[in-house]
Parts: C-alpha cells; sequence; structure tokens
C-alpha cells in the first residue's frame, strides 16, 4: 500500500461525532482541466473565462430557473441541524464545510446576496455574500469533496438534495471553464472512445477472449462474452472497469455464466461500453444525455430486445430513473421485461424460476455483508416492490452462500454511508478526502468482522469496488476483501449446460504444438 | 514538472506521467523509480516491458486479469497475481507500472 501524508482517522465500533475544525479541508483540491480539449469536448471554454463573475451567476440564474428543485433547496434550509453529523466527509474530517449544509451554503450565501430581495439590500443580516475568487475556490474545492451520495437528504426534514446543489455548483464552474480534470478527462473519453477508460474493441475483445479461456479452464465449458452480436435478445451494459478491474472483472464473469445457464442470448457493445455517466457527476444535462444516446444508438443498432446493466451504481440511478427521458421511448424493446433491467434483478429472477443449480458450500469460506452503494440505495429502486433494492442483492447472495451479515442498521439500506469514492471522486489527487471519508463505513465494517466474523463486504458499483480496493489497506484490512455480487453468484453456479471447447482455443493449442 | 533522465528533460503532468509517450526511454523509467523510492529489477522490467507491448497493440494499458495471466504464464501461477504485481509496485500496477512504461494514466472507475 502506499504511505500516507495525512492521518488516517482510527477506526472504532461506531460512528463519533468530532469536534470541529475550520479549514481542516481547505486545502484539498482536485487537479483542474489543463487539457483545453477535455472541456471544449463537453461543450465548455477551455479555460476560465474573464468574465466567470458575471456568468457564474447568470449561469445559477439559469439554473434556478431550470431547476425549480434547486431554488427551492437554496430557500427552504431552516438550519435545524439534522443534517449536520449526518456526512461521511464530515465525519471523518471535523471541516464544518464538509457539513451538508455548511456545503449548501458555500452557494446558497451567493445565491442569497444576487437573487433574494433582503440579500441584495442586508446581506449581512441574511448570511448573503459578493461572490469572489475566494468564494470560487471554494467553491472548487468543497464541492468536489461531496460524493453526491444524498444521505443527508434522508435525515433533512424538507428533503434538500445537497448532492443536487453539489452537481449545480460543478456545472456553474464547468461553464466558465474551471472544472475538474478526472471526470471532463472521462467523459471526453466516452464521447471519443465509448467508454470511461478508453478501451478500443479490439482490447476489450481480447480481454472477453481470455475470459473465454478462464471459464474454460476453470469448468471445462465453453461460456460465451459475446461482444457486438446483432440480433440478440439482450444487451448488457456494464462500467468498463468490469472488463478492466478487479474485483469487477470476477462478477462480468458471472455475468456470462448466469446468461449461459438461463439459455438467452446476449451480447456487449463495443460503442456502449460503459454503463457509468459522469455527466451526472457535473450536473450537465446535455454530456448526461449524450452518454445515455449511445446506449440507444447501440440497442437499435444491434436490435436487441432487451437491456440489462451490470453492476454500477450511479448508471442504474439513471438507468433506472432517467434513461427513457435521456434517451427514449424505448417502444423498440420488449414490453414484457423492465426497461432496463438491473443484473440482480435477471439472476434473481432466473434464481426463483429454478433455472440455477447453485451450490453454496462453494462460498463456505467466505462470510460476506453488503455494502449498499449509495445511487442504488437513495436515488432508484430494483424489480417490482419497494425495497427491492435493498432485498433483490441480498436475495442474490443469500441463494449462493451459507453465511451473510448485514452491517448495523444506521449504516445499510436507505441510511448507508458512501464508501467515500463516489461522484467523481474517484481519483487520487483526492486520496486524503476519499480515506477519510471511508472512516463510517469502514467502523460499520470492523463492527462485523470483529464480532461476527466477516471476511469479505460484496457491492454492486464499480467505484464502490476501487474505492475499497484503495482505502481497505489503510484501515488494516485486505484490498481483496471486497467482492462483486456476481462474484459469489460465479463461484457458486454450475454450469451444467455443456458446450464444446472453443474452436479458437483448440487452433492457438495446435499451432503451440 | 518535467523530469531529467540521460541528461535530457522529459515533460511530464501534474500526476507525474509523461506527456508524449514517444519520448520514452528505459532511463525515464529508472528516473521515475528512484523518485518513488524503488529500485527496478528484472521483474520489473518483465512487466514494464509487457505493458509497453500491449500498448503498442491495443493503444491502452492490459487490464489487471490480462497482466496477471501474462506474468502467470510466463513466470509461474504463483506470480500471477495481483500480490505480486504490489509487491512490485505498491502504487499499483495499473498506475505505478504504467507510469513507469511511459503509458497514459488509466482512466475510469478504477
Amino acid at each position: 500500500m502506499a504511505k500516507a501524508d495525512f492521518e488516517v482517522p482510527e477506526l472504532k465500533k461506531h460512528v463519533e461525532v468530532p469536534a470541529i475544525k475550520e479549514g481542516a479541508m481547505a486545502h484539498l483540491k482536485p487537479f483542474v482541466v489543463k487539457n483545453p480539449d477535455h472541456n471544449t469536448d463537453l461543450g465548455f471554454p477551455g479555460e476560465l473565462v474573464d468574465d466567470w463573475h458575471d456568468k457564474a451567476l447568470e449561469k445559477l440564474g439559469d439554473l434556478c430557473s431550470r431547476y425549480r428543485s434547486l431554488q427551492v433547496y437554496l430557500d427552504a434550509c431552516v438550519k435545524c441541524g439534522s443534517c449536520t453529523d449526518k456526512c461521511h466527509y464530515f465525519l471523518g474530517t471535523a471541516d464544518p464545510k464538509n457539513m451538508p449544509v455548511g456545503r449548501q451554503d458555500l452557494l446558497r450565501k451567493v445565491y442569497r446576496r444576487y437573487f433574494t430581495l433582503a440579500g441584495k439590500y442586508f446581506p449581512k443580516l441574511v448570511g448573503a455574500e459578493d461572490l469572489t475568487r475566494e468564494t470560487l475556490d471554494e467553491w472548487y474545492s468543497y464541492y468536489h469533496q461531496c460524493s453526491q451520495c444524498r444521505r443527508c437528504s434522508v435525515f433533512c426534514p424538507y428533503g434538500i438534495d445537497t448532492a443536487e446543489i453539489s452537481m449545480a455548483a460543478r456545472e456553474i464552474l464547468d461553464s466558465i471553464g474551471y472544472g475538474q480534470k478526472y471526470c471532463n478527462e472521462i467523459i471526453a473519453k466516452v464521447h471519443k472512445v465509448g467508454n470511461n477508460l478508453g478501451l478500443p474493441g479490439p482490447a476489450i475483445e481480447d480481454t472477453l477472449l481470455g475470459l473465454e479461456e478462464d471459464v474454460w479452464d476453470e469448468d471445462e465449458v465453453w461460456v460465451k462474452y459475446p461482444l457486438d452480436v446483432e440480433g440478440a435478445d439482450i444487451l448488457l451494459v456494464t462500467p468498463s472497469a468490469d472488463f478492466f478491474a478487479e474485483p469487477h472483472v470476477d462478477g462480468l464473469i458471472g455475468y456470462g455464466k448466469v446468461f449461459h445457464e438461463a439459455g438467452v442470448s446476449w451480447t456487449l457493445s463495443t460503442t456502449a461500453s460503459e454503463a457509468g455517466n459522469f455527466g451526472m457527476f457535473i450536473g450537465s444535462y446535455e454530456n448526461m444525455r449524450r452518454v445515455s444516446m449511445r446506449i440507444r444508438k447501440a440497442a437499435l443498432e444491434l436490435k436487441v430486445k432487451r437491456i440489462v446493466f451490470g453492476e454500477c451504481g450511479h448508471a442504474w440511478r439513471i438507468a433506472y430513473s432517467f434513461l427513457n427521458t435521456l434517451a427514449g421511448p424505448f417502444d423498440f424493446l420488449d414490453p414484457n421485461y423492465p426497461v432496463p433491467q438491473h443484473i440482480c434483478e435477471f439472476t434473481w429472477g432466473q434464481i426463483q424460476d429454478g433455472k440455477l443449480e447453485l451450490d453454496k458450500s462453494e462460498n463456505d469460506e467466505i462470510t460476506p455483508t453488503f455494502h449498499d452503494s449509495c445511487n442504488v440505495a437513495r436515488a432508484s429502486r430494483m424489480g417490482d416492490k419497494p425495497g427491492g433494492q435493498f432485498e433483490i442483492p441480498r436475495n442474490v447472495i443469500k441463494a449462493v452462500c451459507n453465511n451473510y451479515v448485514d452491517m448495523h442498521h444506521d449504516t445499510i439500506g436507505e441510511q448507508t454511508f458512501c464508501c467515500g469514492g463516489g461522484g467523481g471522486l474517484l481519483t487520487d489527487d483526492l486520496m486524503e478526502i476519499r480515506v477519510k471519508g471511508a472512516l463510517p463505513r469502514m467502523n460499520a465494517l470492523k463492527q462485523v468482522v470483529e464480532d461476527q466474523g466477516v471476511t469479505h463486504v460484496a457491492a454492486i458499483c464499480a467505484i464502490c469496488k476501487s474505492q475499497f480496493t484503495k482505502v481497505l489497506p489503510y484501515y488494516g484490512f485486505e484490498m481483496d476483501q471486497i467482492l462483486s455480487v456476481h462474484q459469489l453468484v460465479s463461484n457458486a453456479i454450475v454450469l451444467n449446460r455443456k458446450t464444446g471447447k472453443p474452436e479458437w482455443l483448440e487452433e492457438d493449442e495446435d499451432e503451440d504444438e | 514538472m518535467p523530469i531529467e533522465a540521460n541528461g535530457k528533460t522529459f515533460e511530464t503532468d501534474e500526476e507525474g506521467y509523461l506527456v508524449n509517450l514517444s519520448d520514452w526511454e528505459p532511463a525515464i523509467a529508472e528516473v521515475m523509480a528512484a523518485q518513488d523510492e524503488l529500485e527496478l529489477t528484472d521483474e520489473h522490467w518483465e512487466i514494464i516491458n509487457f505493458l509497453r507491448e500491449y500498448y503498442d497493440e491495443y493503444q491502452i494499458a492490459p487490464a489487471v486479469r490480462v497482466l496477471t495471466k501474462a506474468v502467470g504464464k510466463k513466470l509461474g501461477k504463483d506470480k500471477g497475481n495481483s500480490k505480486y504485481l504490489y509487491s512490485l509496485f505498491p502504487y499499483g500496477p495499473g498506475k505505478q507500472a504504467c507510469r513507469f512504461a511511459g503509458l497514459p494514466k488509466p482512466t475510469g472507475c478504477i
């Protein structure tokens, strides 16, 4: 593990609310976009514009007029304090500007100054302040210390959604050419190559053939991982990390095995090789739409009947809540199935129909717990019942494991603590806030590890998985204690549909001889 | 911040990745490793060379699994895993080894 050049908080088995430390995280800012193409490809100015002050206010006014919710959130706060100890970044850093209300107020004070009567004439009485360069830099700093996880909004009596305020602030920053390198470079890559990683088609194909070889070596069954197959029934849209990183790829192997045993035809797509949509993180409707349209286009071109999403948290929020508005109507898909469907929902359906033979004992060395990913937990549903987003992934895990333990009820379900890396924060330059923000989740994990013998945590989000891989070692855990849910499925599933050895594999081996 | 290697100056980005991939030469990897307090052994070079070959063919760094599999085939199964790669490159094979190899930083949810 890399050495930390900041103090890693001490783990307890429960959450402790820290005494505030003013400015504790004021020094932290992610890299700003340097390559102007990463801004202009997204429709933003290449660098900070000279008249940023007026342009920023103009954008704030525009956003308030476009999104009534934003104006309500900026107006409605009564400073009741309910949210103050609910943010994982506050709990991990003690910086009061990481309290949800403190974060909101950075934008609210400017809104009041220029858009409310009292703020225009009596700014000091109502906490209204001028927009200065210092404020702008503070926006940049603290709106990139919010993972847009929406935990605070669960506790706000007015339902104020800090995520939406943080998205608006980032959109304002982007509109004046003050964007974050990590998010914007990635969105530019999606527009250009088709996925966050910038994986070209041949690299995806090479990886998928490698998986077929691995499954063959292990199980002597040819499970196919098809790419760009026209006429397949199902288009699987999954985060590109599933092709690239661990434990993500073990989840992808699992999806393939489930499809294989279910006997359905499916395909991945080179052009829609990314479920994630960072357009949401930067609050840009236009970019979110552009990224979503690739999925529609691929579905039409491949003439599929259904769309299934792989394990990706914010992708599922967009898929479940916005996809139809962004890229619909999907009247060309089979109306007998949800549009779109989550892979857990698909697998759970197959399990209920008795289509899968599962050998739970294959996971007997694992006692997993489940980390609810914030965008799935608080911004979507799954299946046809309320709470399905909590129950279905757990049902799947329990169907493939004999041992399962939940973390403390205050830290899961609707109240789940963010992994600390969501919302466009999963970048090395923000490692300090990522590690500190993971504290509440790590506390809850420690409790079940020590008291109930939990060995692993499973998740259904690419960001959560990568974030855990990085932060677990800071807290004394092992990096491979994070699993994909479909990795557990993959371990337990019995492959009864025997298929011959891949032809290309035989050819390869003949060549070797 | 530029880095000096072989008596020449090379431009790197704010995260220390080489700006022009075609500039790369082995001395750059040595200098970068020294900055990270690492000494490059033959084992490190096996990985760095594989990364460069793969990048030449696919214009992207190999997936972790592709890398571990290739290492396992070449150096034995006990070394075909992430732990071995992390023991060589503590900041992660994807990120640290790619930087030494002159490849761009892999981005995304990884």
